[in-house]
Order: C-alpha cells, then structure tokens, then sequence
C-alpha cells in the first residue's frame, strides 16, 4: 500500500508531514531533465562542428582534437547532469522545480553530498533494461514510491513547499482583515486556482453557491456564459474583505 | 462558514499574521543560502522555532484547518533547509580519506578474499576450458582481436598505440569505473550480480590468456598487464565484494527492516567506492602511459605494479596515513603526576 505523506519529527518535537511524489511527477521532472541534458549535449557538438568549419581552425591540426573535445563534453553533460545539477543545487533540477519536487532524506532533511550521489550510481540499475522500467516499477511497488537509489541512498521525492511561505503570507493577510474564515478564504483561492480546469457548468455552480454562502445580501446575479462576472465578484469579494 | 465562529482562533491570528511574513521570508531565504553566518544561523533556528510554535497552536486551535496545513508545509519547508549535512570542509575529506575508507575496506575484508578466490577460480576456468575447447574463444574474443592473435600481434599494442596516451587514460578509467561501480550496485541483486560480473571477468581473464599462451604471446600480455593489473583487479575484487555485502544487507537485514538495513550499508560502503574511482585513476594513467609503451622492461612494469598495489594496501589498511591521537590519549595523566 503506498503512502501519501512522510512523517517526520521536527527539531522542535512538533510533527511534520510532507507529501510524497508519485511516479508521474518523477517521469514529468525527468522528462524535462533529459530534453535539457540532451539539448546541452547537442550543444556542445553543434559548437565543436561550427568551430570546426571556422576557416582558421579547418585547416589547423587541432581541428580533429576540437571535435573529440566537443564529444567529450557532450558526454559529460549528458551523464554528470544529475549528480552534479542534484548536488548543486541540493536536491534539486530544473526538471524537478519544474514538477514541484525535490529530494529529501527519510528524516526530511536536505540529503548530502554522499546520499545524493549513491542515488545516482544506482541509475545503472534503474534504467535497466530500457526507458527506466526497473526504477520504475520499483517506484509503483514500493510503499513511498521510491526507486532503487533512492532505497539504497535512503532519500525520497516529496513536493517541495517552498512556495508555501508566500501562501502563508497571503492567508496570513486576509485572516487578519477580514470576516471570512481560512476555510472560506482557502475554497475562494481553490476556485480560482482551478478555475481553467474545471468545466464551464461546474464552476459556475461552484462559484454560485460560494457566494450565496459568504455573500448572501448581494445573491448570486448574473453569471455569463463562461461564468466570467462570477469570477470577478469572488475576487473582488477577497479585495474587499481585505480592504475592509 | 461566513464568518469566524471562534474569537480565540480570531485574536491569536491577529496577534501572530503579522510575523508570518517575516517568518516566510527567513524561510525562503534559509533554502536559497549555501553558507550562513553565526548570526544568519541564529535567526534561521529562531525562525523555526517560532514557526514550530505556531503550527502547534494553529492545530491546537483551528485542527485540519489550511492555515495549520499551510504553517506544517512552510515548516516542512525550513526543517529541510535548516537540517542539511556540513560542507565537505578539508577536516571531512581528511577523515575520508584517513578513517572512513580504511574503515569501510575492514569491513568488506573477509568478503575480498572471497571474491578474489572466486575471480582467480574463474580464470583458472577459463584458462581450461580454452586450452581445452581453443574454438570457444569467439566467445570471448572479437574476430579482430583473434585474427591479430594467430597473426602474432597483441590487441593491446596494435589498438591502443592508436590513440594520445591521455585520451587512452580518459577511456580505460571510464571504462574500468564502469565495470566497478557496475560490480558494486548490481550486488544489491542479492549479491549474485557482483558474482557474475566477477566470473564473466575472471573467465575471460583466464581465457584471454590460455589463448596468447597457446600463440606464444602469453608473456607479452603478462607484460602489458604487470604494471596495472594488480591494482585494477584488486579494485574489481573490492567493488564486487562491497556489492556482495549489499547484497547480504538485503538478505539479511536484522532488525531494522531491508530498505534500512541496505541504507545503513551503502552508507557505509559509498567511501570505499570514492576509494576504487582514486585507485582506477591511477590505474588508467598507469594503463594509458607505461603499458602499452614497448621500451618498457619487465622489472620495471613489475615494481610499478608491486608499488602501487602496496601503496594502496596501506592506505586501505589505514597505515599509509595514521590517524592522529587525540591529546592525552598517550598519556593518562594522575592525580600524583606520574604517567601511566
């Protein structure tokens, strides 16, 4: 059975939860990795072949050396990408900002050099035999969703909530003016959040109740086809309280 | 649901909203920082416990509510960005090198004399099977390298002159690190893939042999092998052997369950793989720049090999570097003054 949350014992003894990643925001943020990480390669090849064609240097003996040095740096992009970019930026790639992940070890912490790295050496095995089907398949089988390096370095992919900080503020804010409770103030930001997703009928019957529950002296009007003037009355609703 | 229903849960976040915003920013700046000063670190810790307090009181007042939700995941946040290993300073690589290698390689002692038993068993396998069946040698051996062979030339000199003696470095080190980190993590397989890639090689070894001898040049790959070889099949013994105690964390975990028991080894383990990729650098240079020169004597291939092969038993054996006695270890000093 797989687990939704890490729990893990703050510094301060208060519990902390963070949500565990699944296999398909760990395909989505090596998807992005690897466009990046081949793109570099490419790069480096495609500047050692312009390079190659500049007049002074086709002719010169080196021009073989520039092409083999353009191979070798295309190599090294394409395989250190993910131990050096994850060390770098300590637990990070673009691909797993991109997805809203990043690693941490079992107790929650920011994983070390030697943990991250032992996650990679096993990519030799998790790859295996073709399109990471072993990582994988260990991911969809484990309980916390983790591959064979991530088993062996004792680390795990949760959903980064630094962005929770600037949520915080801005419930913090709206708390503190205004009549409305965080849950009201919480379904209000959900709505909106997901308003391009949710279907047209939906949303406006979502929208509709919402208001006829925090705002009923003003009723719920007129809602246009695409339920546009809801929208603007339940962000104008946020403003108000907040200004009042 | 219109309005707050509690007063309490209305006047603490009246009292406490305004320092979220703070709190938040010290969050984010602690998770962007690579090093901190006394002061930044302070702040951070304050920071936390702060946060710490109120997501304890949010759940005490408004249980299950976003707010307490959205406090635990900026606490998530700073408990990941406050807990994070020291930078590898000099004292830390210092104590790599000096005591947790040596450390890690006891640890897997027993296991690599083992698998170095097991590497030679298989080279004396192959070395028969060979002698034996001389037609299996396909096997083992592309068309090229058999066609140059029964030609009386070497693979080892005819390919690899080809090539600057660095770029051949570069190659035979990736090449070798490929094969040992490839021993160590496929141990994890209950440790039957460092026992097959270590069979596979001795086999080959072995057999690769068998056939230079039966063509008079069994001496020659003696000879390009002497100065390298010690240290590169000692390494692949090591690698194999920590991947083989890999494979016996996941056998047998003990108490801990496997997933930590195999955590707990490949902690332990990874510095000796820092040690194997140091040991196959040199060996590749070694491999790339004396090997494959042919005015090289035998003695002297002989005592680069012998060299290095004792410079790395001492060094795994942590005598190369001593660790240093903490003051007064030596001298357990009494109350009368005399020394113990």
């Amino acid at each position: 059975m797989a687990e939704e949350e890490l729990n893990v014992r703050g510094l301060t003894g208060v519990d902390l939860t963070l949500r565990i990643a699944g296999p398909g925001t760990r395909s989505y943020a090596f998807l992005i990795d690897w466009q990046i990480r081949l793109l570099g390669a490419l790069a480096w090849l495609l500047v050692a072949l312009l390079l190659r064609r500049l007049p002074p240097l086709s002719r010169a003996p080196i021009a073989h050396d520039v092409m083999l040095a353009g191979w070798i740096l295309a190599l090294l992009t394409y395989f250190l990408y993910h131990p050096v970019i994850e060390v770098a930026m300590r637990g990070r790639t673009p691909g797993k900002i991109k997805a809203g992940a990043r690693i941490v070890t079992l107790e929650g912490a920011t994983p070390g050099v030697g943990a991250l790295l032992m996650r990679n050496l096993f990519r030799l095995i998790d790859c295996l035999p073709l399109l990471y089907l072993v990582g994988l398949a260990s991911c969809m089988v484990t309980a916390r969703r983790v591959r064979l390096g991530d088993l062996a370095a004792g680390t795990l992919l949760v959903i980064d909530e630094s962005a929770a900080g600037e949520s915080l503020v801005r419930l913090g804010e709206q708390m503190q003016h205004t009549g409305l409770s965080a849950e009201a103030l919480q379904l209000i930001h959900d709505l909106l959040d997901r308003w391009e997703l949710l279907a047209g009928a939906q949303r406006i019957r979502l929208a509709r109740e919402l208001l006829a529950k925090l705002d009923p002296q003003a009723g719920a009007g007129r809602a246009g086809p695409d339920g546009t003037a809801l929208r603007e009355r339940l962000e104008a609703l946020l403003v108000r309280q907040h200004r009042s | 649901m219109s309005a707050n229903t509690d007063p309490d849960a209305a006047i603490w976040i009246r009292r406490h909203a305004p320092q979220w915003r703070t709190l938040a920013a010290e969050s984010a700046a602690a998770s962007r920082r690579s090093r901190a000063t006394v002061d930044e670190a302070l702040h951070t810790l304050s920071a936390y416990r702060a946060l710490s307090r109120h997501l304890a009181s949010a759940r005490e007042i408004l249980p299950g509510s976003v707010l307490a939700t959205t406090l635990a995941q900026t606490s998530a946040a700073l408990h990941a960005a406050v807990n994070r290993s020291p930078r590898l300073t000099r004292a830390r690589w210092i104590g790599l090198v000096r005591d947790d290698i040596p450390a890690a390689a006891a640890s897997v002692r027993a296991l690599a004399l083992w698998i170095a038993v097991l590497l030679v068993a298989s080279a004396c396998a192959g070395w028969w099977l060979i002698n034996t069946y001389p037609e299996l040698v396909s096997l083992i051996a592309s068309p090229a390298m058999i066609d140059g062979v029964e030609h009386g030339h070497l693979w080892t000199y005819q390919v690899l002159n080809l090539a600057p003696p660095a770029l051949l470095s570069a190659r035979i080190f990736s090449n070798n690190v490929v094969v040992t980190l490839g021993a160590f993590c496929f141990g994890i397989l209950f440790g039957l893939g460092a026992f097959y890639m270590i069979a596979i090689n001795g086999l080959m070894l072995g057999g690769l042999l068998a056939f230079t001898h039966q063509h008079g040049l069994g001496l020659g790959l003696l000879k390009f092998t002497l100065a390298h070889g010690p240290v590169e099949l000692s390494v692949m013994c090591l690698a194999a052997a920590a991947g083989t105690a890999l494979g016996d964390a996941v056998i047998r975990p003990g108490e801990g369950g496997r997933a930590e028991s195999l955590r707990r080894r490949a902690a332990e383990l990874g510095p000796l793989l820092v040690a194997c990729a140091l040991l196959l650098l040199g060996s590749g240079l070694i491999e790339g720049f004396i090997s494959p020169h042919p005015g090289i004597s035998i003695p002297v291939r002989l005592a680069v090999g012998l060299s290095y092969w004792t410079l790395m038993m001492l060094w795994l054996s942590g005598r190369l570097i001593p660790r240093a006695r903490p003051r007064g270890e030596s001298q357990c000093a009494d109350p009368s003054g005399a020394t113990l």
